[in-house]
């Protein structure tokens, strides 16, 4: 039976997204879709002070008002020893407080009700007597002796400080700062921001008390992951707890931890025996949820004359909030945040970090960023930007200088990663190219001659993605190995299961080209599922880039396994030895007669009707992967910017971006990812803030503060790429969903601090507002150019 | 983001809403484009009691001229007044506004009689309207009152409207044959309030000034007149220095407020720069 030879559109085709019609056509299922016969409606009363002590909690008028049917608080969550509960760095968190408020919007109470307005009626009916606190809104002050402590519910905590963490070799690098001509240091702050996905946060709990069933549809970002959570702090039997991740409206990070809201809620259906749902507001995301970076950081820079890097040392202080809440691997106090030293060969590096608790929201989530990777980016890249003006050199030839060679990979750094693969200096140079970095620097000499201030600013960052190989990577003890589950069904069509999370990523797409290129079935043909714990492998989800590292492999392993199976089926059918089938997109032949050949339906049909005598029916597998290594992805941006002397304003004026993430899967969802990151870099860099006044009042509580880029302010994005395949991953690829969120902040910054550096401005902390632009300029040592 | 409960009512004519506010006195609100009022009700801000829909008021959203003035109906929508021809051909400082208040959704829907009530110091009508030296004219059940709008913008969120009172519509004297106008605003963002707004119309009689209108936004408690550079101008020779000198003058009667936004010193000096490159703007029309 010969086949038509129709392309199979497996790795490298940019197939359109298969999740995106019932999006388009509003047919999504979110979990405020979701409407359950009975169910109840959850609001929740937060702490208007960032640090008091509750004096009393008066529910009664509330408890009276019709239609409500429950008011919990948190006396009535400690009779069921859940008043208190771990967080993914193995603190506890409070899940309705009790004793104090230690945070702006932190839980106190929840109203459970007929409809939602009631919930909200009644939460203005609950009566707190507050007695206010000092609060502690920075972790200097946090570290100071003398401030409150913040903590007093933990028995050895007498102060702020939660860790004290370092990697590297101090000596090393001490030694290397003794020899060095020259040394560049850089004080910076990447200031509080939040993932704000468009869908907050919620779940509808449902615990059948008859069965003992708990069926909790949730926006999670790691369904698996919080069943254990779930089943390890409620003391639910696992096996009776289905956890449905419906489609996600974005996660970056935010939907990665365990909330209250999704532990009250569950809480209050297994009293009320009712389902009960929970929505956050947008205000409630924006105070209450996983915030991102908030990171004071030193670099030093250790040089040589002629620019060649000797060392690095690196410091930080890290704003925790209330609760140690931070999501990363459990061995990792500041996460990859090691991963410092970037693109440059350093023989030493050290690394010192701290943490504090504040009066201020918990959660350090990586917010589109693998564990830190972001923070340590925008150091790294802001301060060799910096060494080149001290030096005298221009920023990319002190890169091109200290990148790590092609020939070095895999290439160990001076705090022990092994990078798989790179070719920094091609993608640099293509990026280069692009924007004609050469005649943008003249043009810049000719602007400053007028008066006029332009900026080029670079960064080549490396990412560090795909947590992660079991003996390094756990989370509450959890390997970070993910599965995939293939089964082709008698006509051809595959079910691929996947552990992670899709949350606009496109897995239903790209891990159904991964099984094409495999094994021949169109993209079409292969349903992706996903986010439902009941029916597909054990894994820990989908953020830091480790889904097609992880998973991806996990679906090119299993189809693989499959092949195999397969292949003897073919042998079967074509009446030949097994040794003596070929395999070749989607059709199995004889070797040296290609004509005699099977196709994988032709295959899947024959695994149900008629396979070889000894054999198992059917055609299935799965597949759990631990990774080897971790993969590292990289890049060159690279941004002009023009800025208004007068008035501090700054305008892009281009965007080159260069990236190297192994193969490519899908490139359209690939240039999708990094328009997407672009975004969002642009907007951290020049508006994002979520900040505190004194009293720990947060600023930045909705749309109106909180600036999210549209499409009218962001600027054009020219793409190009380079492809260095991962040497580890079984199909070369790398991950990307987080490499211009990464990359791209220092590009922006560099370049608005490339066009004032004649000025000697050497530093401006995000957001960069026209006000803070100004300001730099005035305190120049230029003071206000003429304008 | 749920309000509180309250009662609708969509009256078909002015008489009857205006009834209705008589019998629904503080506990009623005027809901226009609702783009400042609906996201007070749901933050539960404000919770009126009752709501009185003026929507579907016919010609309440007239754009027209007459009487040598330009008539805004309350109800025009921004869009509808960055669209209007006549606004378009002949005042320059209103065109130059409607395209710079907010986004185009919040443009479809929000109107200039709102946006004037509303009173938000940040808001960019108000200053406009005082550059321009407008009126409004305000209906009650007891008749009809025309207020100059520095006199109706009170303080910050606060009108000379009482609670029976409708804004019906505003008026804008036609500006003289060589005259200019422009609306400087900067925004950390599109759908952003301004960080600092300035509205300049200028006038010139004989190669000199003959009137200055300024007016200044997100600088003060409500929306600014520039009265002592607007009076340093008038009779002057139009040119950098006359420019300068009151860019200085408005600056100085800018009471800005430090915020995340920007310093306060920042302001008042995006005051002195909006206000001479608007002057140097408007001469350039008016001299044209
Ligand atoms: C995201 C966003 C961004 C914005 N950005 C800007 C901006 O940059 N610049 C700017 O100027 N504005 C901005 N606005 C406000 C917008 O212009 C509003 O349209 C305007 O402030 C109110 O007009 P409205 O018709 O929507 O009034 P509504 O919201 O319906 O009413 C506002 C108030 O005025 C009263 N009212 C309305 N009409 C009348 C009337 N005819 N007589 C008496 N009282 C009346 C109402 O009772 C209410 O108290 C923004 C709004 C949003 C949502």
């Amino acid at each position: 039976m010969a086949t038509e030879a129709t392309e199979i559109r497996g790795v490298g085709h940019s197939v359109k997204r298969k999740e995106d019609d019932r999006f388009i056509r509003g047919k999504g299922t979110y979990v405020d879709d979701v409407k359950l016969p009975g169910m109840l409606h959850m609001a929740i009363l937060r702490s208007p002070f960032a640090h008091a002590r509750i004096r009393s909690i008066d529910t009664s008028k509330a408890g009276a008002l019709p239609g409500v049917i429950a008011v919990v608080t948190g006396e009535l969550m400690a009779q069921h020893k859940l008043a208190w509960m771990p967080t993914i760095s193995a603190d506890t968190q409070a899940v309705l407080a009790t004793d104090k408020v230690r945070f702006q919007g932190q839980e106190v109470a929840a109203v459970v009700a007929e409809d939602p307005y009631i919930a909200k009626d009644a939460l203005e009916l609950i009566e707190v007597d507050y007695e206010p606190l000092e609060a502690v809104v920075t972790p200097q002050r946090a570290l100071e002796a003398g401030a409150p402590v913040i903590r007093d519910d933990k028995e050895d905590q007498k102060d702020n400080h939660i860790f004290h963490w370092e990697s590297g070799d101090k000596e090393a690098t001490d030694k290397a700062f003794a020899q060095a001509d020259l040394t560049v240091s850089l004080d910076t702050f990447y200031p509080r921001s939040h993932p704000a996905p468009l869908e907050t946060c919620g779940c509808v709990a449902d615990l059948n008390p008859a069965t003992g069933q708990a069926t909790i549809w949730m926006t999670s970002q790691a369904p698996h992951a919080i069943r254990t959570v779930f089943a390890l702090v409620a003391g639910l039997p696992e096996e009776n707890i289905r956890i449905i991740s419906p489609d996600i409206g974005g996660g970056f990070g935010n939907k990665v931890p365990v909330y209250p809201g999704y532990v009250v809620a569950t809480a209050a259906s297994l009293l009320l025996g009712r389902p009960v749902k929970w929505i956050e507001e947008r205000s409630e995301n924006l105070i209450s949820t996983g915030f991102a970076r908030d990171f004071y950081m030193k670099g030093e820079l250790a040089l040589k004359r002629d620019g060649t890097m000797l060392g690095l040392r690196a410091s930080l202080l890290a704003d925790e909030g209330a609760f140690h809440a931070d999501a990363q691997p459990s061995k990792l106090k500041v996460g990859l945040f090691h991963i410092v030293t970037g693109s440059y060969d350093f023989p030493a590096a050290h690394v010192v970090a701290d943490g504090a608790y504040t009066n201020k929201a918990p959660g350090g989530v990586a917010y589109r960023c693998s564990f830190r990777v972001t923070e340590a980016s925008y150091l790294i890249e802001r301060l060799v930007q910096n060494a080149a003006y001290e030096l005298g050199m221009d920023p990319a030839d002190l890169r091109l200088k200290n990148f790590i060679k092609p020939d070095q990979f895999p290439y160990r750094s001076a705090t022990g990663f092994v990078y798989d693969s790179g070719d920094y200096h091609r993608a640099a140079k293509l990026a280069m190219e692009k924007l004609g970095y050469d005649e943008l620097r003249k043009e810049q000499e000719r602007a400053r001659d007028e008066g006029k201030l332009l900026g080029v600013g670079m960064a080549s960052f490396t990412e560090i993605v795909g947590a992660g190989p079991s003996a390094d990577y756990d989370i509450l003890g959890l390997k970070m190995n993910d599965g995939a589950e293939l089964r082709i069904h008698p006509t051809g069509k595959a079910i691929l299961k996947l552990s992670v999370q899709t949350q606009g990523q496109g897995h239903e797409t790209t891990f159904a080209q991964i099984v094409a290129e495999e094994l021949g079935i169109q993209p079409e043909d292969v349903k992706v599922m996903h986010g439902d714990t009941d029916n597909t492998p054990y894994g820990l989800g989908t953020y830091a880039s480790r889904s097609t590292p992880v998973s991806g492999a996990a679906t090119a392993m299993v189809s693989r396994k499959v092949r195999e199976k397969a292949t003897k089926i073919a042998a079967h059918l074509l009446e030949v030895a097994e040794e003596d089938v070929q395999f070749e997109k989607g059709r199995f032949f004889v070797k040296g007669a290609p004509d005699r050949a099977k196709t994988i339906q032709d295959v899947a049909f024959a695994a149900y009707t008629n396979f070889p005598a000894g054999t198992e029916a059917g055609l299935e597998g799965v597949h759990y992967y631990d990774p080897p290594n971790l993969t590292f992805p990289f890049g060159t941006y690279l941004v002009a910017v023009e800025v208004d002397p007068d008035t501090g304003e700054w305008n892009v004026r281009r965007v080159v971006a260069v990236d190297d993430c192994g193969v490519r899967i899908n490139p359209m969802i690939v240039e999708g990812q990094l328009h997407g990151g672009l975004t969002e870099g642009f907007g951290i860099a020049k508006m994002q803030l979520i900040t505190f006044d004194e009293a720990g009042n947060c600023i930045g509580s909705n749309f109106m503060d909180y600036l999210l880029p549209t499409a009218w302010e962001t600027p054009r994005f020219e793409l190009g790429e380079t492809v260095t395949p991962s040497p580890h991953h079984p199909i070369g690829a790398k991950g990307v969903g987080e490499s211009a969120t990464v990359g791209s902040p220092a590009a922006f910054v560099n370049a608005v601090i490339d066009a004032l550096a004649h000025l000697g401005v050497r530093n401006i902390d995000m957001p960069l507002t026209s006000s803070k632009v100004w300001e730099a300029i005035q305190q120049s040592s230029a003071g206000a150019p003429a304008g | 983001m749920l309000p509180a409960r309250f009662d609708y009512q969509r009256p078909e004519t002015l008489e009857e809403a205006l009834f209705l506010l008589d019998r629904y006195g503080e506990d009623g609100k005027i809901l226009a484009g609702g783009q400042s009022l609906i996201p007070l009700m749901k933050l539960r801000f404000a919770s009126p009691a009752y709501l009185v829909d003026i929507n579907r008021i016919p010609g309440l959203g007239d754009i027209k001229e007459s009487g040598g003035k330009l008539v805004l109906g309350a109800l025009a929508r921004h869009n509808e007044i960055a669209d209007s021809d006549v606004i378009t051909a002949r005042y320059p400082l209103v065109a130059s506004a409607a395209p710079q208040i907010s986004d185009p959704i919040v443009r479809n829907l929000g109107t200039v009689g709102g946006s004037l009530s509303h009173a938000d110091p940040a808001g960019d009508w108000g200053s406009v309207m005082l550059a321009l030296g407008a009126e409004v004219v305000v209906r009650s059940s007891s008749g009809d009152r025309t207020l100059v709008i520095d006199d109706f913008l009170r303080d910050t969120f606060t009108t000379d409207l009482r609670p029976n009172e409708l804004l019906v519509e505003v008026r804008v004297p036609a500006p003289s044959p060589h005259s200019g106008g422009a609306y400087l605003k900067l925004e950390r963002k599109v759908g952003d309030f301004a960080t600092v707004g300035v509205a300049v119309q200028l006038a010139l009689n004989d190669g000199h000034v003959a009137t200055a209108g300024i007016g200044l936004t997100a600088v003060g408690p409500k929306n600014l007149r520039a009265r002592d550079a607007e009076e340093s101008l008038a009779g002057a020779e139009p040119g950098d220095a006359a420019f300068a000198k009151a860019a200085r003058l408005a600056a100085a009667a800018a009471q800005p407020q430090s915020d995340v936004r920007g310093s306060a010193d920042y302001k008042r000096h995006v005051v002195e720069v909006f206000v001479r490159r608007g002057l140097a703007r408007a001469n350039q029309m008016a001299k044209a």
